[in-house]
């Protein structure tokens, strides 16, 4: 892809918080990573996974934890989850690829389903609650994330958002990087056709668990990111809900695309912020658009526009 | 004696009480052009699926360069050196030709599983993926779309794929099925061409491809053999000829 359009997006996202809602922004950046995340999965390998909030959400808890209770400081509450998530990406990823299709689903699915369990139930994750009033400690010790700049008259922490922005960018970069891999080459032959892949002398079993690792690992890595955003990990980021969500995300702006995700995940954010005040109605809305925008756009937004461009976005 | 490269031990697959492969001893001498036929559903695509794992015998061995492989995986069973192509055409559609062609070649490189490595690392291929896409004509395609090319072409490109492993035995399912007879003729002198240093087990309906290019045949029906031997005996055998003619000209 054209090096001017990445230079032009990295841009947007430096000088963004000066003209957006700094934590829309930055709560965009955890979706839209979590988005590529699952997309690395569904989009370069064929596999669906409907259990990604286990990930998310799970390393948002496994920071919050060591960062609250275990008084750590943000980068390394964020490697935590992010390890965490690589781990139970293992585990699950494991006992699911010995399935295909709808079967593979569900197994992520049930397994998810445990962990919410877990984070309900168990002493450490405040159960009905959650784990509230994350701090978000000095990076590295030093650079204190809670600082907060007057932008516009309203109090702005840009410290987080440069932090948030960066990691963002590296989990965008992993991704990108697997995608153009040898490794990534690989994982589009077991997608398009596994049995020849197979015939080629390729261990598909392999490759499909160092991608689901991959994709675990960075789904929880945007999980870890939002848990010192909001300050929160709750139940709702474990949930199949989250799950859902990351999935419709990607469909919206193109599967197997590069830049769908993101797309992806700024409709729905947008949609959910703009739309906070209808209450509950937001779901059907955001369902309606959703078949609307499958039925205009069958390859989501990202994939038409590269098919009439005739390039790969 | 021979010196097969490829037998197998009384070979049965049974499919919820259904016999598909029954009692099969295949002999595959090195070097050889060897052709498996008969009628539609005498269980000739079952067989290459034994050979390749992709479905596990209910009993029987199979065994190449003298070792036992019966209870191999198919990955590794490729890695040995059997390749296979497939009945349907087999191919990456979402990818170039070039990029089929490179996944082959690629594996030898030793990078398969680096996903911090940039592709760019598998262009040092594109002169080998090149010269095998020429060797079967498709050198003009080379970045097309391979699920937007002619049927034809598709199976070409497999085969350029399949050699580009270099297999000491390579397996074909009807690689001439649906082709116009100028194809047919182009994938014949094609297979003659690359037989020279490996074995080829086919599977082949068109009896003028069988009588051009096979050393030995197997004929096979109802999942046993029926008949073995060359061209010219096979094809004088009255049983043979009301099997597997009879329903062939039908
Ligand atoms: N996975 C399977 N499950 C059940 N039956 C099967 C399976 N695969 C093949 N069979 C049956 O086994 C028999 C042999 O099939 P096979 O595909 O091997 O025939 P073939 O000789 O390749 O025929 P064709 O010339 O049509 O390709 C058929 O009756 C088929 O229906
Ligand atoms: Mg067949």
């Amino acid at each position: 892809m054209s090096k001017s359009l990445w230079i032009i997006l990295v841009v947007v996202g430096l000088v963004a918080p000066f003209i957006v809602y700094p934590v829309f922004m930055m709560k965009l950046l955890c979706f839209a990573l979590f988005a590529c995340a699952f997309n690395l999965l569904l989009g370069y390998t064929g596999l669906l996974s409907f259990g990604h909030a286990a990930f998310f959400g799970g390393a948002s808890y496994v920071t919050g934890y060591l960062v609250k209770t275990g008084g750590l400081t943000p980068e390394l509450g964020i490697l935590g989850g992010t390890l965490f998530a690589a781990l139970l990406g293992y585990l699950v990823g494991s006992l699911a690829i010995r399935r295909q299709g709808i079967y593979f689903a569900m197994i992520t699915l049930a397994l998810a389903q445990i962990v919410y369990f877990i984070a309900l139930k168990a002493p450490f994750t405040g159960g009905e609650d959650g784990l509230q009033g994350i701090p978000r400690g000095k990076l590295f010790g030093m650079i204190d994330l809670g600082q907060t700049y007057s932008i516009g008259g309203s109090p702005v922490a840009l410290n987080l958002y440069y932090f948030i922005f960066a990691l963002f960018c590296l989990g965008f970069w992993v991704i990108y990087r697997t995608i153009n891999s040898p490794f990534g080459q690989v994982l589009k032959a077991i997608r398009e056709n596994e049995p020849r892949a197979v015939s080629l002398g390729y261990k598909v079993e392999r490759f499909k668990l160092m991608a689901f690792v991959i994709s675990a690992a960075l789904a929880g890595m945007a999980g870890s990111m939002k848990s010192l955003v909001f300050q929160l990990a709750s139940l709702t980021d474990v949930s199949w809900h989250t799950s859902g969500e990351v999935v419709l995300m990607t469909l919206l702006g193109g599967v197997g695309t590069v830049l769908g995700p993101l797309v992806g995940a700024f409709t729905v954010i947008t949609l959910q912020s703009e739309l906070s005040s209808v209450g509950s109605w937001i779901t059907v809305i955001i369902g309606v658009t959703f078949v609307v925008c499958v039925l205009l756009f069958r390859r989501g937004f990202v994939g038409e526009l590269g098919r009439l461009l005739k390039k790969s976005l | 004696m021979a010196d097969y490269i490829l037998e197998t031990k009384n070979l049965f697959k049974e499919f919820r009480g259904f016999t598909a492969v029954s009692g099969v001893n295949l002999q595959i001498q090195r070097g050889h052009i060897h052709a498996l036929i008969g009628p539609n559903g005498a269980g000739k695509t079952t067989v290459f699926n034994l050979l390749t794992k992709f479905l596990t015998p209910t009993s029987g061995s199979i065994h190449f360069n003298g070792d036992d492989i019966t209870s191999e995986k198919s990955a590794d069973i490729a890695l040995r050196g059997i390749v296979r192509s497939f009945q349907i055409s087999a191919v990456f559609p979402g990818l170039t030709p070039r990029e089929n062609v490179r996944l082959a070649l690629q594996r030898k490189l030793g990078v398969s599983y680096h996903f911090w490595k940039s592709d760019a690392i598998l262009l040092q291929l594109d002169g080998r993926v090149m010269e095998l896409l020429e060797d079967v004509g498709l050198v003009d395609y080379a970045d097309e779309i391979t699920g937007e090319l002619a049927y034809g072409r598709k199976r070409a490109l497999e085969i350029a794929t399949t050699l580009a492993l270099d297999p000491e035995l390579m397996l074909l399912d009807e690689p001439t099925q649906g082709m116009g007879v100028e194809d047919v003729d182009k994938i014949t002198a094609l297979v003659r061409k690359v037989s020279t240093r490996r074995t080829i087990l086919m599977v082949e309906h068109n009896l003028k491809v069988v009588a051009t290019l096979a050393d030995r045949i197997t004929v096979l029906q109802r999942g046993a053999i029926l008949a073995e031997g060359p061209y010219a005996e096979v094809s004088q055998d009255p049983l043979v000829l009301e099997a597997y003619m009879g329903s062939a000209h039908a």
